[in-house]
């Protein structure tokens, strides 16, 4: 457990590395000792650059491996755009983790099926790791992927293996095919109805914006999935990550304590108003 | 606190109540309490009675505010002003921790809070169940706030049942008040009567008898009981407002399209002074301060509100920017969703957002506006059966 909540801890930059166009991944270390931060697929932690400011950034290294720190994110404002120049024994703070996440063990028995779109991908990492570490406790596992170009696509060599695996299900798709690609071109709900799981025997972790969870939920819910099994990833504005700040409340929640992995049917009161 | 009862009620004089002053900061106690600043009763430090607003009492209605004199000498004869125990207990601007570059990276000293015992005099009803709210924000979570907890513990309650309720209080309805009933240290009732002048005192905690048995109490009289008794009924018959809270929380979540969020949208400035003065808002933002020479940083906690723009920016916009939502998003929370966060009611029903609000835009009217538009197609309905 982190000492204080509100004073983040120096971790050290091992390195940095672009994914795509707009993100990249970077990898920390504990900077004063305390080796290692627990957490559980789906929780997030505050990064902290001196002078700079502070961001929640999901965890999407794996959860055996509490030794590296690994964050995947998005270039979308001065603080990320910062990280982005980081350097191998930079320095830079923590706090966390923070949040309730993925339902993995309670998934088990089930088939899962993993929906991603874009960054997305990133929080929903640390499940897939998980999983593939207890294999035998699940039906089948199925990640289906969406991007907006093949440029988009995160994690390509782990997709790559993952792929080859004969127990892991993975289809990828992209909004609009560019160069050499031979994949499916759609968005990723075109990939629901064709997807091998059990509908009356699965859980579902979703994340991705909030138009393309809407319309998976949809989706599932057409193929049978019962919305008590869909679990989505929600984001909202953030300063403490503790419950204390209030920026982060959605309706009832609070995206960081609460959340920010949810049960749909907790979420769809809330999806259907605008500006909530 | 430590509860302490069967403690029988005891009186001070109004001629005594320097002594619990002085009691106070033998103790060690910085001593803080009403008085007269800039046409209203603001929470300062107070040294002795004469601090106290004696002879004032206030005039309260959407968007007004105003003291005039009383025709008695009550010391707390006025109801609540802008000002709320938050201020101390969750203050405006608290610095969170330090940090200091050096070679391949920097350090971080969080902030030793070192909190002074305080004392508040004058907690209203109302007030302690705004400080037991905060206390479920603060230190009823998976974290807990340390700092809040630390200022918390040290701080000694005098309480005041309310002898005069103001024309925008309707802690009756949100049922916390005007009688203090739990989580003080101390409770007094002040009452002036057939020419006397004095204190029914209540013990509600191990420190509130300590400070009581250093007082040169007489022992109550029942006669002096009633008394006392008399002075919170009439006050709980004086309240300016009301708010029906019937199923409020299922009322506010069937109405989140009700077009009454567009009308009141119209008159809301969207200035955040109701969340400024309301004693059980609890929000922040934070505040990452770097000197000039670059080596050195600090994070500062501020106030911050639902009503900014700023509030719910993500991703180059903001979730809420409409007023309307703004508007939605504060009464939901204090009338609604706190219901399911913490169990209880955001809202005491002190009325300061009434009487703060530069419009007057009054809760209690804009949830009975709610209520209304829901019977009103009912009611319609009915009378056109009647008709046949
Ligand atoms: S919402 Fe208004 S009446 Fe209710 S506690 Fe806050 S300031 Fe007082
Ligand atoms: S309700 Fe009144 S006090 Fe609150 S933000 Fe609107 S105008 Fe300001």
């Amino acid at each position: 457990m982190m000492t204080h909540p509100m004073v983040p801890d120096p971790w050290r930059v091992q390195r940095v590395r672009r994914d795509t166009a707009d993100t990249f991944t970077m990898e920390l270390e504990s900077a004063n000792g305390k080796h290692s931060l627990a957490f559980a697929p789906g929780q997030f932690n505050m990064l902290y650059l001196f002078g700079v400011g502070e961001v929640p950034i999901s965890i999407s290294g794996d959860p055996a491996k509490p030794g590296t720190l690994v964050h995947t994110t998005r270039e979308v404002g001065t603080v990320t755009r910062a990280m982005r120049k980081l350097k191998p024994s930079d320095c830079m703070g923590v706090r966390g983790p923070f949040g309730v996440g993925w339902p993995v063990t309670e998934a088990r028995g089930a088939d899962v099926v993993i929906v991603a779109g874009g960054i997305g991908l990133a929080p929903l990492r640390p499940a897939l790791y998980q999983l593939l570490a207890a294999r035998n406790y699940y039906g089948k596992v199925v990640l289906l992927y969406g991007t907006r170009t093949p440029a988009d696509i995160l994690f390509r060599k782990e997709l790559q293996n993952w792929h080859s695996r004969f127990d892991l299900e993975v289809h990828v798709t992209v909004d609009r095919a560019m160069g050499n690609w031979r994949g499916n071109v759609g968005v990723v709900t075109t990939l629901i109805p064709r997807a091998p799981f059990d509908p009356h025997s699965t859980v579902a972790m979703v994340c991705g914006p909030e138009v393309m969870m809407r319309f998976t939920v949809q989706e599932l819910e057409k193929r049978g999935v019962a919305l008590e099994n869909i679990y989505l990833s929600m984001e909202r504005n953030m300063k403490c990550a503790a419950g204390f700040c209030g920026h982060c409340q959605y309706g009832p929640t609070f995206i960081c304590k609460d959340g920010p992995v949810f049960r749909y049917d907790r979420l769809q009161p809330l999806m259907t108003v605008r500006e909530m | 606190m430590e509860e302490a009862k069967n403690l029988n009620p005891s009186i001070l004089q109004r001629s005594q109540l320097d002594l619990l002053f002085g009691a106070l900061a033998e103790r060690g106690y910085r001593v803080v309490g009403p008085t007269v600043r800039d046409g209203a009763i603001v929470y300062d430090d107070v040294r002795s009675s004469a601090d106290l607003p004696v002879g004032w009492k206030d005039e309260q209605d959407g968007g007004k505010y105003r003291l005039v004199r009383r025709d008695d000498q009550a010391v707390f004869g006025y109801a609540v002003g802008p000002h709320s125990w938050k201020r101390f207990l969750h203050p405006p601007l608290v610095r969170l921790w330090q940090a200091t570059r050096k070679s391949g990276g920097f350090d971080v000293a969080a902030e030793q809070h070192e909190q002074r015992l305080t004392a508040f005099i004058g907690v209203r009803a109302c007030e302690l169940n705004a400080i037991q709210i905060q206390d479920k924000v603060f230190m009823g979570g998976p974290h807990v706030d340390s700092a809040y907890k630390a200022r918390r513990e040290r701080a000694f309650l005098v309480a005041l049942n309310c002898g005069q309720a103001s024309g925008t209080c309707f802690c009756v309805s949100m049922n916390t008040g005007p009688k203090a009933e739990r989580g003080f240290d101390l409770a007094l009732t002040e009452v002036l009567e057939d020419g006397r002048h004095y204190f029914v005192v209540e013990v509600g905690s191990e420190t509130g008898a300590e400070v009581a048995n250093a007082l040169p109490l007489s022992p109550a009289k029942p006669a002096d009981t009633a008394a006392a008794e008399r002075v919170v009924t009439q006050t709980a018959s004086q309240m300016g407002r009301s708010l029906d809270t019937t199923d409020i929380k299922e009322l506010l979540y069937r109405n989140y399209e009700n077009r009454r969020w567009d009308e009141v949208a119209n008159r809301c400035l969207t200035c955040a002074n109701c969340t400024m003065v309301c004693p059980t808002c609890f929000c922040t933002t934070i505040d990452d301060v770097t000197d000039l020479t670059g080596e050195h940083a600090e994070r500062q906690q501020k106030w911050d509100s639902c009503f900014t723009m700023d509030f719910s920016y993500i991703h180059g916009g903001s979730i809420r920017p409409s007023a309307r939502s703004r508007y939605r998003q504060w009464m939901t929370h204090k009338l609604a969703t706190w219901i399911d966060q913490f169990g209880s009611s955001g809202c005491v029903g002190c009325g300061r957002c009434i009487t703060w609000c530069p419009v007057g835009i009054d809760i209690t009217e804009e949830a009975r506006a709610i209520r209304q538009s829901e019977i009103a197609p009912q009611a319609a309905a009915k009378e056109d059966e009647n008709g046949d």
